[in-house]
């Protein structure tokens, strides 16, 4: 009975990985993309790791447990944040929006951020001359 | 040749779909981050069939290659991003 909770568990995290997976073929532009699958795949592969995690419990293999649980922890601490940096990243490098986007929050901070690292390189730059 | 239930199968298929889902976004990607978060998506993907093969054969290593790929995909989408970003490693 326990066993079957746990399938049930693996099952529902197996449908989020799918969703997340046609999220990112069906989604128009590379933000859509990465929001809809980043949230879909971390939750449905943490899912997968706590139902296999609670069946080698009930198997009497606790080590192998021990492990899914810390994987978990480690998808679900570093897959969002790997999401963030590219997505930044994108942005920074000139990737537009979709078309059909209503509001652009990051347009400032984007190029305060540009202009800082322009002063960085000049900067450096002077530096490389002088030396 | 392994005897795979029927639970076994289905949830092999799912992630074999997904795969080719990301692989069709890394071939087809209009543009460089479409592709990384394609890779990084993929690599969370070999987690979780690790997973599921550690608890069809019952071998505990291949948990401990799941928690390898975790970081090391990791590692290697933030090489990606910051490259995107236009930064050198070292900075």
């Amino acid at each position: 009975m326990l066993e079957l909770v746990f399938y049930v568990v693996i099952g529902v995290g197996l449908a989020f990985d799918l969703f997340g997976c046609i999220g990112l073929v069906r989604l128009p532009d590379v933000y859509n993309r990465a929001q809809a699958a980043t949230k879909c795949v971390t939750l449905g592969t943490c899912m997968i790791l706590i139902g296999v995690a609670g069946l080698a419990l009930v198997g009497g293999n606790w080590p192998m447990a021990a492990k899914a649980i810390i994987c978990s922890a480690f998808v679900l601490l570093t897959s969002p944040v790997a999401a963030h940096a590219v997505c930044r990243g994108a942005y920074l490098s000139g990737v537009s929006l979709w078309d059909g986007s209503v509001e652009d929050a990051f347009v400032q901070r984007a190029e305060q951020v540009r202009r800082e690292e322009h002063e960085e390189g000049s900067v450096e730059g002077e530096e490389a001359q002088t030396a | 040749m392994i005897d795979l239930s029927l639970f076994e199968q289905i949830s092999f298929g799912i992630l074999m779909l997904c795969s080719a889902l990301c692989l069709f976004r890394i071939g087809r990607g209009p543009t460089a981050p479409d592709r990384t978060v394609a890779i990084d998506i993929l690599g969370t993907l070999v987690v979780g069939f690790c997973c599921l093969m550690a608890i069809i054969t019952e071998q505990d290593y291949y948990m401990n290659i799941a928690i390898a790929w975790a970081l090391i995909s990791f590692v290697g989408t933030l090489a990606l991003a910051k490259y995107l970003e236009g930064r050198r490693y070292d900075a």
